[in-house]
């Protein structure tokens, strides 16, 4: 008995042993792994969902009363826009974390699974109002619509979770630097920081928004709420989220992609300049979302017409920064020609066409935001199905396409297991059928929201209305569309799966590609988050401070709650 | 930093220019900013109210007609409206309830209606026709049956 104890106790020792050498904490991995398992369970109902409402406005399937529309589009926007997006960003980088600053820190270790509990007691307590018809109330839940108090409740516990993994990830990185006094924190973990940053800055305005003025007011404890106060601080929050996913994918462009394919990874220096940037100007993009509201002067308008197009920037330079890495490491591989060399591109790799595909599709989806922050070409497609469209290719291609092919090496890394070349194919095929669905649907959606179909909106004739029904020939696009997604999303959740528990077994690398030879050394003033975290309030109180005080203090006799589902 | 980079960037920024004076110009000079007015109003007492006491269209001038409506779940008031062609038509609205939305489809007629506030639109109706004017910011189980016409003669 003792020395089988023994024995297995040896064994465990020099599991660990090994495990240092090669990189895996085991302990890690299972937070990560867990991460990433709700985040595709997520993508799984949340998709299945996505389909229901593509077959409802397609006119091809009427819901029933029990699962109605905008219980469902409720339901979808949750689970993906929140549940999907956030663990993924986690596990992704938690185990970047432990991989590049030597393993977790024990305390850090216990703050991300105790956020982990809470945010699936979160999403529990939000899904459940929502699944009995009382929090019928969308992603955006804009008072005086007002939802079962156990929806903002589950809320709270959601943003908490997010923060025990932010802070979490603040003592990592702080440890790391104690330890390392004058180095630049690694590339991989300098874009976590940017993103935990961001997630607190941003989750803080809805907190406020969910803890100060609604809960109060949908227990009933006041009468009234302010609903543009409301809604202004939800978009600060709403629209900074879905960057920081797209910040995430960003993070796999510039880190990843380039080891993939065999190459260097772009300037360092002018790397952190983009995460920086994006640090910055990022939550006062949210404005836009407003450009058509009663009680904002047109002068505060246009100056955020400035800040929302400011994002464009490091985007644009993220842009020239992908192409010249591609076209650098093609050429050292032989690639010839003007565009010749795109033939050395390693196209059969999952890993490198999913995010590859998932770039391009940003060129259209970038210049549709850009389209979205100047005023007047807002007020065209505001709220129409041409947002839909939109945040389909940010979230849908550039985000999600990125995250699966994240998934093809992050999935066998953490479970000590090999991508073989079959599900590389299968992964190959599943990126072209969701690209083929998301690129039908997203087309239909842009081209019916200029036609003025509105989003958000069950299938509806409005009294047979001629212009309704001109309309009907571009939403069939949405079933169909939504059903190859579908295809792809099972196949994705498979994947994931299959590589998490059944692949063969073998060591994955973490690719994390090497800076240029002979590059100069990045400044030290890169690393100065104090500096970036001062400016990136300085921004956003220019921002908020004129249009939230004139609300505050000329505000209108406030609303009172109603349920209208 | 590459000469192509340098170009590339300097082009990027010159875009964001473009779009901002572009922006900046049809919105202060041409007077096409998006709508924006600021009056308050008790939004829970609309019906008490002027103008929304009395809801409805009334000519203010040649070619040129004021539509005072109120939006609240799931009905514009007044509805089915009808101007002749070539008419202005000055929209002032607001909520008794919930967040609408007022679009016309084929126009650029698109503006929030928030509870608590006067929102303001204007648009010239040059060509005879049936509009379709919907509710676009989701209000509530009936949100996909606000809609009516505006019916231009």
């Amino acid at each position: 008995m003792e020395t089988v104890i023994s024995h297995k106790g040896n064994s465990s020792v020099l599991k660990e042993k090994a495990n240092k050498i090669l990189g895996v904490n085991l302990q890690d991995a299972k937070i990560s792994k867990s991460y990433l398992s709700v985040a595709f369970i997520a993508l799984l109902i949340g998709g299945t969902l996505g389909l229901l409402q593509g077959l409802n406005r397609a006119g091809l399937l009427e819901l029933p009363s029990w699962l109605n529309y905008y219980q469902v589009l409720t339901a979808h926007g949750l689970l993906l826009v929140v549940v999907f997006s956030a663990t993924f960003t986690i596990g992704y980088f938690y185990a970047g974390m432990s991989h590049t600053l030597g393993g977790l820190l024990p305390k850090v270790r216990m703050m991300v699974w105790i956020g982990f509990w809470l945010k699936i007691i979160g999403v529990v307590l939000v899904v459940i109002p929502v699944l009995m018809n009382k929090a019928s109330v969308m992603y955006t839940f804009y008072p005086p619509m007002a939802a079962d108090p156990m929806f903002y409740f589950g809320l709270v516990f959601v943003v908490l979770g997010v923060w025990m993994a932010c802070f979490g990830g603040f003592i990592q990185v702080a440890n790391w630097r104690k330890n390392h006094k004058g180095q630049h924190l690694p590339i991989f973990s300098f874009f976590a920081t940017g993103v935990f940053v961001l997630l607190v800055g941003a989750t803080a305005f809805v907190a406020v928004e969910v803890i100060f003025m609604i809960i109060p007011w949908s227990l009933g404890w006041v009468d009234t709420i302010n609903v543009m106060v409301a809604r202004t601080l939800f978009w600060a929050f709403g629209h900074t989220a879905v960057n920081i996913w797209y910040l995430t994918a960003v993070s796999a462009w510039y880190v990843i992609v380039p080891k993939v394919i065999g190459g260097k990874r772009w300037s360092d220096l002018l790397t952190r300049i983009v995460v920086i940037a994006l640090v910055i100007m990022n939550i006062t993009g949210g404005f836009h979302h407003q450009i058509v509201d009663p009680g904002i002067s047109e002068s505060v308008k246009y100056m955020h017409v400035f800040m929302s197009l400011a994002i464009g920037f490091p985007s644009l330079m993220t842009a020239y920064a992908m192409f010249a890495v591609f076209e650098k490491t093609a050429r050292k591989q032989g690639g010839k020609g003007l565009i010749g060399w795109y033939k050395k591109m390693p196209w059969s790799d999952v890993r490198f066409l999913a995010p590859f595909i998932a770039m391009l599709a940003f060129i259209p989806a970038g210049a549709g935001g850009i389209a979205q922050t100047t005023n007047q070409l807002d007020q065209v497609v505001h709220n129409s199905m041409w947002i839909v469209g939109h945040f389909h290719l940010t979230l849908g291609m550039s985000v999600a396409m990125t995250f699966f092919g994240i998934s093809y090496w992050l999935v066998p890394y953490l479970s000590k297991r090999v991508l073989t070349k079959g599900m590389n194919q299968f992964g190959v095929v599943t990126t072209v059928i969701w690209t083929i669905g998301m690129i039908t649907m997203s087309g239909a959606m842009h081209t019916v929201g200029l036609l003025g179909s509105p989003r958000r909106t069950s299938y509806s004739t409005y009294f047979e209305n001629a212009t309704a029904l001109s309309w009907d020939p571009y939403l069939i696009f949405l079933a169909i569309g939504g059903t190859l997604l579908m295809v792809a999303a099972i196949m994705q959740v498979y994947a994931v799966f299959n590589l998490m528990f059944f692949a063969p077994k073998g060591e994955t690398e973490f690719p994390i590609a090497e800076v240029e030879e002979g590059e100069a050394k990045t400044p030290y003033w890169t690393e100065r988050w104090g500096i970036w975290i001062v400016l990136m309030i300085i921004v956003v109180a220019m921002a908020y401070v004129i249009p939230l005080t004139d609300f505050i203090v000329n505000a209108p006799p406030g609303s009172p709650p109603f349920k209208t589902w | 930093m590459h000469r192509s980079e340098k170009i590339w960037l300097t082009l990027s920024f010159g875009m964001i220019m473009v779009f901002m004076i572009f922006a900046g110009y049809q919105a202060f000079a041409l007077e096409m900013g998006p709508p924006s007015h600021g009056e308050r109003i008790d939004p829970q007492k609309v019906d008490q109210t002027a103008p929304f006491d009395q809801p409805g269209i009334k000519q203010i001038g040649e070619n040129e007609y004021e539509v005072v409506m109120t939006l609240q779940i799931f009905s514009f008031t007044p509805s089915d409206i009808e101007v002749p062609a070539g008419s202005t038509v000055h929209f002032t609205l607001t909520s008794k309830d919930v967040v609408h939305g007022f679009q016309v489809a084929g126009t650029n007629i698109n503006a929030m209606v928030m509870p608590g506030y006067v929102q303001k639109i204007t648009q010239k109706f040059d060509k005879a026709g049936e509009y379709l004017v919907l509710c676009n910011e989701y209000c509530g189980a009936g949100h996909q049956l606000m809609g009516t016409t505006i019916t231009v003669k």
